[in-house]
């Protein structure tokens, strides 16, 4: 008998059509956290809707969630797809997935703006430094110095996609590790919960065209670089907060999500404060002089109002099922209207 | 009505029958003393209509201001000024001589005259006295100078100031501290004028009843009227010389037209996206998620959004999209008009595309098509234009006012939850992109269907009829062939042309748009002058439906006008008739102004010779 979650639906009802990316692609392995992630959260898959741009990356939404409505647009617009598209009803969740040649060449505009205009979304950039799905071209975010068959050596620095958007004010930033996958997992539910944009930088190698050790988007690279910000425990209700044993409290930060989830974060190293913007700039110019792949909740903020909200829609029903009555001026409003004109 | 190149003295006064064109400096408030003027003159019942001709700047240049008074109610561009204000010291010159013989100069005697004209009638006005005098705080000295030309021409060819002030009431939304400044300045300079000049010139205006039943709006505003109308939910949109106006109108309408019944809250997210690329992207976002959804843009504009427009076309995703034309190619002449879209948009993709067109030719129209383009959009499941441009969108036109929807909302083919169920019943199979009915048009869920069954994915690459990706050669034929059916399905469909016809007529004439008031002149005068009786079919949509084709099939010649260099429509057509494709004569300029009937009628007779 499968495992259920709390619908009564089994894993296979969130899971898509077969994966055609390459065996071993980090990018499979997120593809299944995000399965993981929503079946956990008992969600319904029809209470999710999926986004993607065009790249590797962006083949990855027709591998999960099958039950879940899917848009797979154009380069580097996913964003202004999924914010026309999430206005439709507002309850729903959308999951983005991008790429670093997706979100950080032709996307960087709308990486910006849905970031600065605060769009819920759960904004996935599955980042291997590399053209995938072109044979192995330079990326924006490719490793200086990157040294690619066929193409010699990359001159150029990369794109920091987290900087990127912490530049940008996002109200939620995390970075992680496809050979993570716990830490993808806990960052994609909060990031589900997050009333805002959620900026996921996952590090995900390319095993075909990018995964030599000395690549920082390598799995060997990843393992053997990987420091974590905090461990981290999320709770969708605040009252099952059970600290295992090594999560002691004083240890602990706890961040609460405006829906009342809390994502908790266990102290490393030392303690890092993630409402603190300087301290995640900070901590991302550190880890860049540290060669170490800084992982976990770089930041966050609850407080500032997302888009959506902004433009206060009835909520008594979904936008797309209003009726015309709804939609349509009376007819005695058309006197009123032309004797507004001369 | 040949009479107008004769020198006036020799035909006495000339009632309801000139042009006037204010010749100012942009960004200097002109704009509020030339709707005075024009509104003024069609509140005392004169057919008038206002063409601004400005430049693209905001402060500084030359811009120009035309206004048709006309009793028999023709109302398109005259290349003839019989009334000319000059009140910029850069083009004097050019004013001066622009003056048709037997005409009028206005000009504010701070100007140094460079010639002088012995065959025209030269009134000074003394504006910087008398906006000095006016009282107005210096900063809004130079503006208020330009309700110095209002009174001076309001007391030589008779404007009513009653109606003067009813403009100003309207223009300044009844605030009294402008209302009295600038009608106190246009009463002073009336006065000034009825003190120290006389009249030499025939123009006059007398009270007529021929505006009764119209009113005055802009296309951009009538569009986003119609729009709010429609339903409209989701505005995608990005500031664009001529349209900025349309959505920005429909904003200020919003809290007026669309408060939800129910909650109070309003029903239209509109969102000023960062490029248009995001505009269109957005737009087509919403109108997958089931919404009524649109954005509002110029040529270089869809040239942005072309990608996505191929993709909304190949998916089906039904959005409206409004091109206000422009002058183009390239940034073109961004504020002036041109026909100049149309084979752009038609094809409007990489690959086999095709574009549903509806071509206002007013404000009126452009009201009607605002809600209808939804319609079409939503039954179609596809992309749907509106060729709109910036004389329609921009200017006032005097038209019968806004007349509520005819029909209700037409959402198209849309499957709910317990529309499955029920096709799950009757062992009905539900496929995305499956013909079911063998119109071409399949069924569409939309996001928040909660059925297990509703959800499916989207794709611009290749897919089937169950939204599954395929590179099948079968498969992509045939999805593409089916596609081709919901456009030819939809010649019958849209907005039927409107034909006017004469007994014994020599040739056809096709246009569209805002060519219509030029046509109909010309038809008139080739009539009364020439003799020469005309067939006149206008376009209103795209694909053409069988009247077009008959329209083409029995006339032996045919001339179709535009504002173009090529002829766009005229290829449009000639596709569509190839064997009828020699008949069909292109009478095409695009100079960025809008065509005169002179021009039409000559260049026609030039070709007649021909």
């Amino acid at each position: 008998m499968a495992k259920t979650n709390a619908l009564g639906l089994s894993i296979a009802d969130y899971k898509g059509a077969p994966t055609t990316l390459c065996q071993g692609c980090g990018h499979n392995s997120i593809i299944s956290q995000i399965i993981s992630a929503v079946f956990e959260e008992n969600l319904p898959p029809e209470a999710v809707v999926k986004f993607s741009g065009i790249g590797c990356s962006s083949k990855a939404p027709t591998y999960m969630l099958g039950r879940s409505f899917g848009f797979n647009g154009l380069h580097g617009r996913m964003p202004s797809l999924a914010t026309g598209a999430l206005f439709g009803d507002l309850s729903l969740i959308g999951i983005g997935m991008s790429g670093d040649g997706d979100s950080a060449a032709i996307g960087m505009g709308q990486f910006k703006h849905i970031i600065r205009r605060n769009m819920p979304l759960v904004y996935i950039v599955a980042n291997n430094g590399v053209y995938g799905l072109t044979k192995g071209q330079f990326s924006p975010t490719s490793d200086r110095g990157l040294k690619l068959k066929k193409q010699g050596v990359n001159p150029f620095e990369p794109v920091d996609v987290c900087m990127e958007a912490l530049a940008s004010n996002a109200t939620f930033v995390a970075r992680t590790f496809a050979g993570d996958p716990k830490q993808v997992k806990t960052l994609i539910k909060a990031a589900m919960h997050h009333n805002g944009i959620a900026i996921l930088d996952i590090i995900s190698p390319c095993v075909s065209f990018n995964n030599q050790p000395s690549s920082t988007q390598s799995y060997e690279w990843g393992k053997q670089h990987e420091v974590l910000l905090h461990e981290m425990q999320f709770h969708p209700d605040a009252k099952e907060i059970q600290l295992h044993g090594e999560m002691k409290p004083g240890e602990v930060r706890e961040v609460t999500m405006h829906d009342g989830s809390v994502l908790v974060l266990k102290q490393v190293e030392r303690d890092y404060d993630p409402t603190d913007r300087f301290a995640a700039i900070r901590a991302l110019e550190e880890a860049k002089e540290k060669h170490i792949l800084l992982t976990g909740l770089l930041h966050i903020d609850t407080e500032r109002p997302s888009l959506t909200e902004l433009y206060e829609l009835p909520d008594d029903t979904p936008f797309n099922r209003m009726p015309q009555d709804r939609l349509r001026p009376a007819p005695e409003s058309i006197q009123t209207i032309n004797d507004l004109m001369f | 009505m040949a009479k107008q190149t004769q020198p006036a003295s020799q035909n006495g006064a000339v009632v309801n029958d000139f042009s006037i064109t204010v010749s100012t400096i942009n960004g200097t408030g002109s704009q509020t003393s030339n709707l005075t003027i024009t509104r003024a003159i069609f509140k005392m019942g004169i057919p008038v209509q206002g063409k601004n001709i400005f430049p693209s700047n905001i402060q500084g240049m030359p811009t120009w201001y035309t206004i048709r008074i006309s009793k028999e109610g023709f109302l398109a561009r005259r290349e003839e000024h019989e009334i000319v204000i000059a009140m910029n010291p850069a083009t004097i010159k050019d004013d001066i001589e622009d003056v048709m013989p037997g005409g009028v100069l206005f000009y504010a005697d701070h100007l140094k005259l460079p010639i002088q004209r012995d065959d025209i009638t030269m009134y000074p006005m003394p504006v910087k006295k008398l906006a000095r005098q006016s009282g107005a705080p210096t900063k809004l000295r130079d503006y208020v100078a330009n309700m110095v030309y209002v009174g001076v021409l309001a007391e030589i060819i008779g404007i009513d100031m009653d109606k003067i002030h009813a403009a100003l009431d309207f223009h300044f939304k009844g605030k009294e501290g402008p209302i009295n400044l600038n009608y106190g300045l246009i009463e002073t300079a009336a006065q000034w004028a009825k003190e120290n000049l006389e009249k030499k010139d025939p123009y006059r205006l007398e009270p007529m009843d021929a505006t009764k039943g119209y009113i005055m709006a802009d296309g951009n505003t009538a569009a986003a009227l119609g729009a709010l109308y429609g339903g409209v939910q989701f505005v995608g949109w990005y500031p664009i010389t001529p349209a900025s106006s349309l959505v920005e109108t429909m904003n200020q309408y919003i809290p007026k037209l669309r408060k939800d019944p129910k909650t109070g809250k309003n029903t239209v997210v509109s969102v000023q996206a960062e490029d248009e690329l995001a505009a269109v992207g957005m737009t087509i976002g919403a109108g997958w998620a089931g919404l009524r959804s649109m954005t509002s843009t110029s040529g270089a504009g869809i040239s942005l959004m072309g990608e996505f427009l191929g993709l909304a076309y190949y998916a089906e995703v039904p959005i409206v999209v409004w091109d206000v034309q422009r002058g183009a190619p390239s940034t073109g002449l961004p504020t002036r008009v041109m026909q100049g879209d149309i084979t752009q948009v038609a094809f409007i993709s990489q690959g086999d595309t095709d574009a549903i067109m509806l071509i206002p030719k007013d404000a009126q129209e452009a009201f009607e098509f605002g809600w209808r383009a939804f319609d079409y959009a939503e039954r179609l499941q596809t992309p749907v234009f509106v060729m709109s441009d910036l004389d329609i969108g921009q200017n006032q036109w005097m038209v019968k006012p806004f007349e509520y929807p005819t029909e209700p909302m037409d959402r198209g083919k849309i499957l709910w939850e317990e529309d499955l169920e029920q096709w799950e019943k009757e062992g009905k199979a539900w496929g995305r992109y499956l013909d079911v009915d063998g119109d071409g048009v399949p069924y569409r869920t939309v996001i928040g269907n909660k059925h297990p069954k509703a959800a499916y994915f989207t794709r611009g690459t290749g897919h089937d009829e169950f939204a599954r990706y395929s590179e099948d050669p079968e498969v992509w034929t045939r999805v593409l062939k089916r596609i081709k059916k919901k456009f030819e399905n939809a010649r019958e469909m849209l907005p039927k042309p409107e034909i006017g016809t004469m007994e014994g007529a020599s040739f056809g004439i096709i246009s569209f748009g805002s060519n219509d008031p030029a046509i109909q002149e010309a038809r008139h005068y080739l009539k009364e002058e020439k003799g020469i009786a005309t067939d006149y079919l206008r376009l209103r949509a795209y694909p053409f439906s069988q009247e077009v084709k008959d329209f083409i099939a029995s006339h032996d010649k045919l001339y179709v006008v535009e504002m173009n260099r090529d002829g766009q429509m005229r290829q449009l057509l000639q596709l569509d008739v190839p064997d009828m494709a020699d008949k069909l004569f292109s009478v095409a300029k695009g100079d960025g102004l809008p065509l005169t009937a002179r021009w039409i009628m000559n260049t026609i007779l030039e070709m007649e010779e021909e």
